[in-house]
Order: structure tokens, then C-alpha cells, then sequence
């Protein structure tokens, strides 16, 4: 009995200590998830705080007087004369009235103030419209990045701001006055690539995206519920299937960047299929997938209870009755759910493309599977690249555009699991 | 109008009844079969009570899982608590070292006092408790380490041992006491994972004395045994039982008969019927221990 | 017609072969008294025609829309004069690419040779005429064999289990494309592999310190040959990988400990989540994130504090990289921790250990081996990882253990060897497939392992 009393003394000496072993380990545990979730926190933070400014872009709104003889058009309708004519006089013309001080002797540094590209938007609407020749009409055209990025980050120690003081000077008095503002930036969404940052848009990636998306889709949901319906419910037990199964198991785990690889050496240099279009890299990016489709499909396929099986055989079902009767929609969410995780992860998957050559500089917005395209991770590769602050606003706000579609998928992913989630 | 006149007493017979008695769902109900809360028939107290448990009331969210009920453990007595499926003998156990605790949903209500001390206190520690209350599983649960690490697990984690040879004589003393020790003494270093069942749960029993509990509970431990090691480790129950308080949870009533000093029958979380475990399976005084040990339900 | 709306066509043609066997198996059974004296329902006779349309004509579209582009860049080449026959596979490239930029416009017919302009007009023609070719091929053999299956229904025919069987062989080869593909990751590898091996040899390879593939452009520079030692690769991609293990193993283990042994409902109900979002953030947006966020933190941090870092340091890389890392970590220790029996954790908690003991000396030993598996298949995963080093990491290949310096990976290599310009056959292209195939020998060893720990791991505990 002495002895037990000695052992609870003991016991209850060392608890002090004990416990704040327990302690300590509790705050690693903490201060673990603390570490990976601030990462999270941060990420987040710096990729809305370096791009939402992306979706602001900077316009001047003129007066602009298209006066055939400043630009030595007197036929609108002529496409040679269309070629050769004048179209930025009338612009500087324009801004010069606008700009509070400046003279003629200024027009250069005025002309900076607009986009190069404002003469083009000029031509366009005369082309389309004739008869605004001789008239004067209020256009509103982008300004030069430089003024948008001076609107934009003016005191920001990141950006130069490459406009002259006297310019800088103009800026704010033609933001005092309305001429130039700042609305949503439309342009965005509505393009293209370009070299000009304040005209580079996301449309032709999230094209090029959805494109390769729809190749994907299309072929690995069928043939990874396929493989998974055949892997549970028709492969006999031998070598092969073990052989089949851990090659999936494998393929899962096999770097995204070796299916690249693949798709050079076999899809473009063996069968000659053309490089950066999204027929091959959603091929490419369908090889990549299947095996996650496949394993979630299996997963799926074994939750549904035996007993179910055994009803329909019961009253003389066969066996592919069975299972595309009743095995096969009862294992269906599970299989969309796994599939809408596999597609997301393609659609974020940007190392297998690079190989195919989907990293060209592509301006026009793709119009079929057999176009040249980049896809939206690649275009933020692209940007990033690039030394101008104003590229990387966008590539920002692309990797928000991007989160955002990843993020409804897996929102889509969680509903649908939770609606058709089924307790046996 | 005269419907709802007519119905409401019935109603609230009903409610009634079902607060303060329950009646078990089984074909004839004789009259004595009906259960009243906190009614124990028998000797449910004791002069020199190690456990002294009153109104104890246990909740698995709103389900009630022990309803009411009030005992004592004597010092050095060997008690089996015996019942159908389900009625509440394991979770009544669990509550005696607080195993309950990693339950999110389980409470716990009532007082229950280890040598007169609350074991549910605020302030009590849970691990100096369960160092004085030792517990043996329904399947054996030996670590996936040597033998020899299982049985000096306790010593070590409470720091019962200041050197190698202290630790090696807590190891060879509970092997002995346990039985294992002829069996065991050559391969201490082999995992325990590869011994019989019979051995495992002797092992297990073994690791729990090694820290020399007072009392010992036992969650059916020889349901997943065979016959032959059911034998031995009852043998043990009886040779501990001179120095240990033994609590034991069991299916088998043959087992208690054999084991037990006193014996209490348990039924859908009430507490029935405690006697001397002779008189319990010899002359039950209430209608339910009766239908249980005669095997009318199980 | 183009492929894809060739298929559509093809599709139709389905739809149609299966209402044509239906209607058909029904007319046949009116006079035996209905349709409870066929064999089978009329579902499967038009499911049957519509097979026996749709297969050989996919078939031969698949067929035909793979080795088309292949067969007509031959036709063409073929069809050159001799003296403007390319010598090598390099030049018949640079060639076919200059021929097809005529023909697409791109090039003005102006600026090629005679022969080129005209090889271009023979692109155009092939290229109308296959696609002419495939579509009566295509159009035929489905209308044929479509023909042939509906008319073959007799009610005695067993239609479903002739469906039944094929549908079977088809769920079996979708199952077999896995190997197929393995096949194909070992076929664009190997084969380039020993050809690379044909240029430089094997022991520069392996053991050369020196990397740097930047060969010659022109013929007159094929006397600087580059270098081809991947010890530095080598060492680059250990380096890295070594600094993301170290931050995702502690920080993904102690997370999932924390979640799985401590954390509330709640709590759980929450992080878990969140955790999972760091797995599904793209690994473009991890290399912005660790090029122009936390590599210029870092090397800002090290000259404030008066060590010379480089701007692409490993740090950065791999510290970016262990954070994506980290819930692959913590979701597979988890249930790693998870599987370990409750009764464990009771035996252990019964003799009166605390927590965290129960923890560090009962569970997490036996954990151990389900734990190990995760963490090789987390390795396998960071060797593996492009676009974090494209971005983050650099070309140079030095040779440093050094985590604040630059240094390259196998991955950034292949990347840079096959972006922008290439040419074909050279030393520098095979090279990027020499390095994919140590690359896919190395995870598919860590893998294989992993996994089969992981499983016997998994066994233990049925």
C-alpha cells in the first residue's frame, strides 16, 4: 500500500511537466496549421493586391472633329485612301483643345498621352461608317499604358512612372476636368494577347480553356468511367488486371510534365499533328486525367452495397444490366465529383502545354479545336514573364479569373456531392 | 371537441409512465417485470465502498444511456456487471477512469467518488486517475512494439522507474503476475503483435499492472479469446483479485458466476438487480435478472 | 469535311442505324405475335446495328485523322525535286514548316523557292483530297456495315448478348489505354534516350559537372558541342526538393496530428477545407507567387541583412513549392493516422498517458510506415514540379548546396530545352528527353515503392 502511495506521489510530481509537454505539442500543431493557412492568407493578398487594378482601365473621351482635309480623306469608302489617310491628327487635334496650356509646339508629348493603337479604333468606326467623315463626334479611346499606369500607381515605389512632369501635370488636370477616367476594364475580357498591356485581354486564353476543356470532357469522363466500370465489375483476377491497375496507380503519380513528352513525341512528331492547338493538348491533358477520373470512379462504384447487385441479378438481370441499370447511376455523382476535381486540375495544368507548343503569342481569339491557342494558366505564365509591371497586373488578374473558375468547380463539385449523396 | 376530451388522460398516463418506469418490449409483461428508476433490488451498497457512485446519469447527445443509477465497489472485490446488448453495463464502465471523455457528445451526471474523492471534479487530472484506474479492453489491444516496450510503457510515460534494472524487475513482476513471464521471458523483444490472442490479452493486463492500479476495470476481455485462454486469464482474475478491486464486464454469465464476488444485472440503462453473485444466479429477486439468466432474452 | 464534323455525321449515322434496328426487329416480330418472341429486346437489335455502324467507321476516322498530317508531310517531301531532298530529319523540318507557310499565307509566295511554292500547292491539294477521301471512306463504311448488321436481325438472333459482349471488349480497351500510355511515356522517352546516347556518351552524362546544351546554331559552330553533365541538375532538384520537404512535412504532419487528435468539429469542419484550397491552387500561380513575391522578399531580407542572395534563389523555389506541398502531406498522413485502430489510442490513454504521449510513442510509430510512403510519394511529387522552378528557379546549372544561390532542375531544363526555338535531332532536343526519362525512372521508382508501403501499411489494419 506504501508503495501505491510513494507511485502516486511520483506521478503526481511529474504531471506538471507532463502537461506542458502536452501543451507545447498542441501549439506545434497550431502554429503548423497557422503557418500553412497565413501562406494561404498571403498568397491570396498579393496576387488581389498586385491585380485588382488590372480590372480598371483609363479613357479619354474627345471631341474629335474627323475633318477630311487635316486627313487627306475625302472618301471613306476607298480602301486605299483609308490606308493612307491621317488618323491621328484629328486626335491630337482634339486632345491639344482639351489639354489647359498646350500648344502645337506640345503635340508630341500630347500625342503620347493616347494609345497608339487609338488611330486604328478611328479607322475602324469610319470604315464601318462612312458618313461620320466631315462630322464631329465624342469618342472615347484608351489612353497610353504609361498614363494608365500613372492614374493607376502614381506614389506607388514599384512602378516608374515613365511620364514627364508637364505630362503628369496634364493627366491630373484632365481627370479634374472628366476627360480622362477610369471605369471597368472591359478590354480584359474582350481580347486577345497583345504587346500593349492596356490592350491585352484574357478572352483568347479563357477560349483557348474551354476549348481544351471540351476535349478533355468529351473523351476522359467516358473512357475513365468506362476503365473504372470495367476494373471493378468485369476484369477476371490475373496478371494483366493487376498489370492495368498499377499502371493507373502509377500514371497518377507521374509528373504532368512527361505527359508533355508524350504528346511531343507521339502526338505532334510521329502522327504530325499541328503544335499549340487545343485538340492535342486536350488529348495531352486527357492522358493526364484518366487515372484520377478512373480512381474516383472505382471509389464510386464500390460504395454502392452489394445488396443492391444482388436484387437485380436476383430477378435475372445480366450482368451489364445491372451494372449500367443500376450500379452505374447510383455511382454517378461520386463519378462527376471525381471527374469535376480531375477537370480542374487539368484546367490549372500548365507544364504538359508548354511542351506542345502552347506558348505562342497568339492575338487572335481561337475559333476551333484546330487553331493555334494558349489557355489561361499559360497566359498567366506568359505575363509573368514579362518585365512590365503593367503585364503583371494582368497576369494577376488572369490567376484570379483562373481561382475563380476553379473555385465554382469545386463549389460545383461539393453541391453535387452533397445533393445526391446517398446514405445506404 | 369530445375526442380530444376523451383522449387526454390516456395521453398523459402515457407520459407518465414513460418518465418514471419503462416497460421492456417483451411478449407477457408480469407485473414485477417493470423497472422502476433508482430501484436497485439486492445489495447495492457497501460498508468499505472503493467506488461510491450515486445518480449517475450519462448522456450520448440527447439520448439517455445510464439512467439514474446509484452503487458501490467495495475494496478488493471482484464485480461483474452482466446485461443484454446495449444496456449501458460498457458506458457505466467507461465512466469509472473517464475513457468517456473522448467522447465530444458523451456527459456524465451524478457522483461518482474514487476513495471519496469526485473522479469527475474539475480539478481532478484524468491521467493520475487512469494511473490508479487501469483498464483492460474488449479485444486485445497491444501496442505494435516488443513486449517488453508494451509492459514498460506505463513506467516509462509516469517515470515509475529510475533505472534500466528498476524497469526491467516492473516488467518481469507484471509478466509474472500476468502468467506470461515463462512464456515471454525469451523473445521480450519480439513485437507483441505476434503472439496469440490469449497472450495478447494477458500482455494487455500485464501492461496495465505494471503501473500498480487500484482497481482494474475489464471490458468483456475474453469475448475474442478461445476457451483455453478465457481459463488462464480468469485464473489471473481470481489471483488479482487478493490485491486489485476488479470491475468486469461480461457476456458470459458462466464467467461471472465463476470469477465474480458480487454480480449486477443491467437493462436498457437501468440498474436492476446487485447481489452476492451466488444468490443472483441461484434465487434473482427481480422478474428481469430471472428471464436473463434463464435465457428468455439476451 | 473536318474531323469533327465528320464525326457529328458519323454520330447521326448511329442514330439512324439504331431507329432502322428497332423499327426492323419490331416489324419482324408482328407476325411471330410480338415482341415477346424475339430473343432479345428491341433495344439491343438497334443497339446492335448502331454498333456495327459506328465502331469500323470511328475506327477508320480515328485512324485516318492521326496518320493523315504524317502521310501527306511524306507525300510532299517526296515529291521535291532531288536537289531540294532534305538531308537530314532536322532539315526536312525547317522545310515543311517553310512549305506549309505558304500554303497557309503566311509566307508570300515571293519569298520561297519555285519548288517550295509549288510543293505547297501539293499540301493544299493533299490536304483537300484526304479530307475528301475520309469522308466518303468514313461515310461508306458506316453506311455498309450498318447495312450489314441491320439486315442480319433475325429473332432468333442473341442481339443482347452480342451488345452485351462488345460493349465489354470496349469498356476493357478504355481500361487498357493506362498501359497504353505507359507505353507511350516509355516509347517517346526510351527512343530518344538512345539516340541522345548515340551523341554524348554515357559517362558524361551521368557524371559530367558541367551542363550547358547550348550547342550550335549554325554548321560552322558544331565544334562547341555543349556540355551534358547532369550532376548539377542532379543536385539542383535535390536541393530544392530538400527545402520543400523540410517545410511540408513538419508544418502537413503537425497539421494533420493537430486536425485528426485535437481539433473540434468545428475547427476541422473549417481548416480541412482551406488546407485543401492550397492543393488546388495551380502551380502557375505558386511560381508567380514565389518569382515575383517571395524570391525578391528574400534576397531584399538577405542584403538587409548584408548576405548575398541570389534573386532566384532555391529558397524561394522550394519554400513555395514545401507550401503546396504541404496538404498532400497532411490529407495522406491523416488518413494514414486515421487508420490507426481507436484501440490504440484507448490502451493508451487507459494507462493514464497524455495526449501528445499517445501520440508520439503509440501511434505515430505505428504510423510510421503509412507516414514514410506519403512523405516518397510527396518527394516524387516535388521532383517532378515544373512550373514553380520555371518561374522561380534558374537556368544556371551550379553546382552548390547552398539554398541562397541560384541553381537549376531536371524540369527547368526540359522545359527551356524544348520551348522557343528547337531543332530537331539535335544533341540539345534528345537531351530533354534524356532527362524526362531519368526523370520518369526516378518517381516511377519512389512511386512504386510509396505505394506498395502504403498498401501493406493499409493491410495491417483491415
Amino acid at each position: 500500500m506504501t508503495d501505491r502511495n510513494t507511485q502516486a506521489e511520483i506521478i503526481r510530481q511529474s504531471l506538471k511537466r507532463r502537461y506542458r509537454k502536452e501543451r507545447r505539442f498542441r501549439a506545434y500543431g497550431i502554429l503548423a496549421i497557422a503557418i500553412a493557412l497565413s501562406a494561404l492568407v498571403v498568397l491570396f493578398v498579393d496576387i488581389i493586391g498586385k491585380g485588382h487594378t488590372a480590372f480598371i482601365k483609363t479613357t479619354v473621351t474627345l471631341e474629335v472633329d474627323i475633318d477630311p482635309e487635316m486627313m487627306y480623306l475625302d472618301d471613306a469608302t476607298d480602301e486605299r485612301q483609308l490606308r493612307m489617310a491621317d488618323f491621328v491628327e484629328p486626335l491630337v487635334q482634339a486632345l491639344l483643345r482639351e489639354v489647359p496650356g498646350a500648344t502645337e509646339a506640345n503635340r508630341d508629348a500630347v500625342r503620347d498621352l493616347l494609345n497608339p493603337y487609338a488611330s486604328n479604333q478611328l479607322r475602324d468606326a469610319l470604315k464601318e461608317n462612312p458618313e461620320l467623315l466631315g462630322t464631329t463626334q465624342t469618342m472615347t479611346f484608351l489612353t497610353h499604358t504609361n498614363v494608365d499606369v500613372y492614374v493607376k500607381h502614381a506614389g506607388d515605389e514599384d512602378y516608374s512612372i515613365k511620364l514627364s512632369d508637364r505630362q503628369q501635370a496634364w493627366v491630373d488636370q484632365l481627370l479634374d476636368k472628366g476627360v480622362i477616367e477610369t471605369s471597368f476594364n472591359d478590354v480584359l475580357f474582350s481580347r486577345g494577347d497583345s504587346r500593349d498591356p492596356s490592350r491585352a485581354g484574357i478572352l483568347g486564353a479563357i477560349v483557348g480553356s474551354l476549348l481544351t476543356m471540351f476535349v478533355t470532357l468529351i473523351l476522359s469522363f467516358p473512357i475513365g468511367v468506362a476503365a473504372a466500370i470495367y476494373l471493378e465489375e468485369f476484369a477476371p483476377q490475373n496478371r494483366f488486371t493487376d498489370f492495368i491497375e498499377v499502371n493507373i496507380n502509377n500514371l497518377a503519380a507521374v509528373p504532368s510534365i512527361i505527359f508533355g513528352l508524350l504528346g511531343l513525341a507521339v502526338f505532334i512528331n510521329l502522327f504530325g499533328m499541328p503544335r499549340s492547338v487545343p485538340l492535342v493538348g486536350g488529348l495531352v491533358l486527357t492522358l493526364m486525367t484518366l487515372p484520377t477520373i478512373i480512381i474516383s470512379s472505382r471509389a464510386a462504384i464500390k460504395s454502392v452495397p452489394p445488396s443492391i447487385r444482388e436484387a437485380a441479378e436476383g430477378i435475372g438481370a445480366s450482368k451489364m444490366q445491372v451494372v449500367l441499370h443500376h450500379v452505374l447511376p447510383l455511382a454517378l455523382p461520386g463519378m462527376l465529383t471525381g471527374s469535376i476535381i480531375g477537370m480542374a486540375q487539368a484546367l490549372g495544368e500548365t507544364a504538359p502545354l508548354l511542351l506542345i507548343g502552347m506558348v505562342a503569342f497568339i492575338v487572335d481569339v481561337p475559333d476551333g479545336f484546330l487553331d493555334s491557342a494558349t489557355v489561361l494558366p499559360v497566359q498567366v505564365f506568359l505575363w509573368a514573364g514579362s518585365p512590365e509591371l503593367a503585364f503583371i497586373e494582368r497576369a494577376s488578374a488572369a490567376i484570379m479569373v483562373l481561382l475563380a473558375f476553379l473555385i465554382s468547380m469545386n463549389a460545383l463539385a461539393i453541391w453535387l456531392r452533397k445533393r445526391l449523396e446517398r446514405r445506404w | 371537441m369530445s375526442t380530444m376530451n376523451t383522449l387526454k388522460p390516456a395521453v398523459d398516463k402515457e407520459v407518465g409512465a414513460s418518465r418514471d418506469t419503462v416497460v421492456p418490449a417483451h411478449e407477457e409483461r408480469p407485473e414485477s417485470a417493470v423497472i422502476e428508476e433508482a430501484k436497485t433490488v439486492g445489495k447495492p451498497f457497501s460498508d468499505d465502498p472503493k467506488f461510491k457512485l450515486r445518480n449517475v446519469e450519462v448522456f450520448y447527445g440527447q439520448d439517455r444511456a445510464i439512467k439514474n443509477i446509484s452503487l458501490d465497489i467495495a475494496r478488493n472485490e471482484v464485480i461483474a456487471f452482466i446485461g443484454p446488448s446495449g444496456c449501458g453495463k460498457s458506458t457505466f464502465l467507461r465512466c469509472l477512469n473517464r475513457m468517456n471523455d473522448s467522447i465530444d457528445i458523451c456527459r456524465v451526471r451524478g457522483s461518482l467518488l474514487l476513495d471519496d474523492q469526485n473522479i469527475y471534479d474539475s480539478k481532478r487530472d484524468v491521467v493520475e486517475l487512469r494511473a490508479r484506474v487501469g483498464m483492460v479492453f474488449q479485444k486485445p489491444n497491444p501496442f505494435p512494439k516488443s513486449i517488453y516496450d508494451n509492459v514498460a510503457y506505463g513506467p516509462r510515460i509516469h517515470g515509475l522507474a529510475n533505472r534500466k534494472s528498476d524497469l526491467d524487475d516492473i516488467v518481469e513482476n507484471s509478466l509474472r503476475k500476468a502468467g506470461l513471464w515463462d512464456e515471454a521471458k525469451d523473445r521480450l523483444d519480439a513485437t507483441a503483435t505476434g503472439m496469440s490472442g490469449g497472450q495478447q490479452q494477458r500482455l494487455c493486463i500485464a501492461r496495465a499492472i505494471a503501473i500498480s492500479p487500484e482497481v482494474i476495470l475489464m471490458d468483456e476481455p475474453c469475448s475474442a479469446l478461445d476457451p483455453i485462454a478465457t481459463a488462464k486469464v480468469e485464473e489471473l482474475i481470481a489471483e488479482m483479485s487478493e490485491s486489485y478491486t476488479i470491475v468486469i464486464v461480461t457476456h458470459s454469465m458462466q464467467q461471472a458466476a465463476r470469477v465474480s464476488h458480487r454480480t449486477a444485472y443491467f437493462h436498457l440503462g437501468h440498474l436492476v438487480e446487485v447481489n452476492e453473485t451466488n444468490k443472483v444466479f441461484t434465487a434473482p429477486e427481480h422478474e428481469l435478472t430471472e428471464s436473463y439468466i434463464t435465457g428468455r432474452f439476451g | 469535311m473536318q474531323p469533327a464534323n465528320l464525326f457529328l455525321v458519323t454520330i447521326v449515322l448511329v442514330l439512324v442505324a439504331y431507329g432502322l434496328g428497332y423499327t426492323r426487329s419490331r416489324s419482324l416480330a408482328m407476325p411471330l405475335g410480338g415482341i415477346r418472341h424475339l430473343k432479345s429486346l428491341p433495344f439491343y437489335y438497334g443497339a446492335r446495328a448502331a454498333l456495327w455502324c459506328g465502331i469500323p467507321a470511328l475506327i477508320v476516322l480515328a485512324l485516318w485523322a492521326m496518320f493523315q498530317g504524317k502521310v501527306i508531310q511524306l507525300l510532299v517531301i517526296g515529291s521535291l525535286p532531288p536537289e531540294m531532298m532534305p538531308a537530314s530529319e532536322g532539315e526536312a523540318s525547317l522545310l515543311l514548316s517553310k512549305i506549309s507557310n505558304v500554303a497557309s499565307g503566311a509566307l508570300p509566295p515571293g519569298f520561297a523557292e519555285p519548288p517550295v511554292v509549288e510543293a505547297a500547292e501539293r499540301l493544299t491539294a493533299l490536304r483537300q483530297q484526304s479530307r475528301w477521301y475520309m469522308t466518303v471512306l468514313v461515310v461508306a463504311v458506316a453506311v455498309l456495315a450498318g447495312f450489314f448488321g441491320w439486315v442480319r436481325i433475325r429473332p432468333r438472333l442473341n442481339a443482347r448478348a452480342q451488345v452485351e459482349s462488345t460493349l465489354k471488349w470496349i469498356f476493357f480497351a478504355c481500361a487498357a489505354l493506362a498501359v497504353l500510355t505507359t507505353a507511350g511515356i516509355i516509347f517517346s522517352v526510351a527512343f530518344e534516350t538512345i539516340r541522345f546516347f548515340g551523341k554524348v556518351s554515357f559517362f558524361e552524362f551521368f557524371f559530367g559537372t558541367s551542363w550547358s546544351p547550348q550547342t550550335a546554331l549554325r554548321a560552322d559552330q558544331v565544334a562547341a558541342e555543349g556540355a551534358f553533365g547532369m550532376v548539377p541538375l542532379f543536385t539542383g532538384t535535390l536541393l530544392i526538393s530538400a527545402i520543400a520537404m523540410l517545410v511540408a512535412v513538419p508544418v502537413g504532419l503537425l497539421s494533420a496530428i493537430y486536425l485528426s487528435e485535437y481539433a473540434s468539429k468545428r475547427v476541422r469542419g473549417v481548416v480541412k477545407p482551406l488546407l485543401e484550397m492550397l492543393a488546388g491552387i495551380p502551380t502557375v500561380v505558386y511560381g508567380f507567387f514565389a518569382a515575383l513575391t517571395v524570391a525578391p522578399f528574400i534576397s531584399n531580407l538577405a542584403a538587409s541583412l548584408g548576405i548575398d542572395a541570389s534573386s532566384q534563389s532555391a529558397l524561394a523555389a522550394g519554400g513555395v513549392m514545401g507550401i503546396m506541398i504541404i496538404p498532400f502531406v497532411s490529407s495522406l498522413s491523416d488518413d494514414v493516422i486515421n487508420a490507426v485502430p481507436q484501440t490504440l489510442r484507448d490502451g493508451s490513454l487507459a494507462l493514464g498517458a497524455t495526449q501528445s504521449e499517445t501520440m508520439k510513442k503509440v501511434i505515430f510509430p505505428a504510423a510510421l510506415p503509412g507516414i514514410m510512403g506519403g512523405i516518397l510519394l510527396a518527394v516524387s511529387r516535388a521532383i517532378g514540379e515544373t512550373m514553380i522552378v520555371v518561374m522561380a528557379a534558374g537556368l544556371a546549372a551550379n553546382l552548390t548546396a547552398n539554398p541562397l544561390e541560384s541553381v537549376t532542375t531536371v524540369t527547368v531544363q526540359i522545359v527551356t530545352l524544348l520551348t522557343g526555338d528547337q531543332e530537331f535531332d539535335s544533341a540539345k532536343t534528345l537531351a530533354a528527353f534524356a532527362l524526362g526519362a531519368m526523370l520518369f525512372l526516378a518517381t516511377l521508382i519512389l512511386n512504386v515503392i510509396a505505394l506498395h508501403i502504403v498498401r501493406k501499411y493499409r493491410e495491417q489494419y483491415d
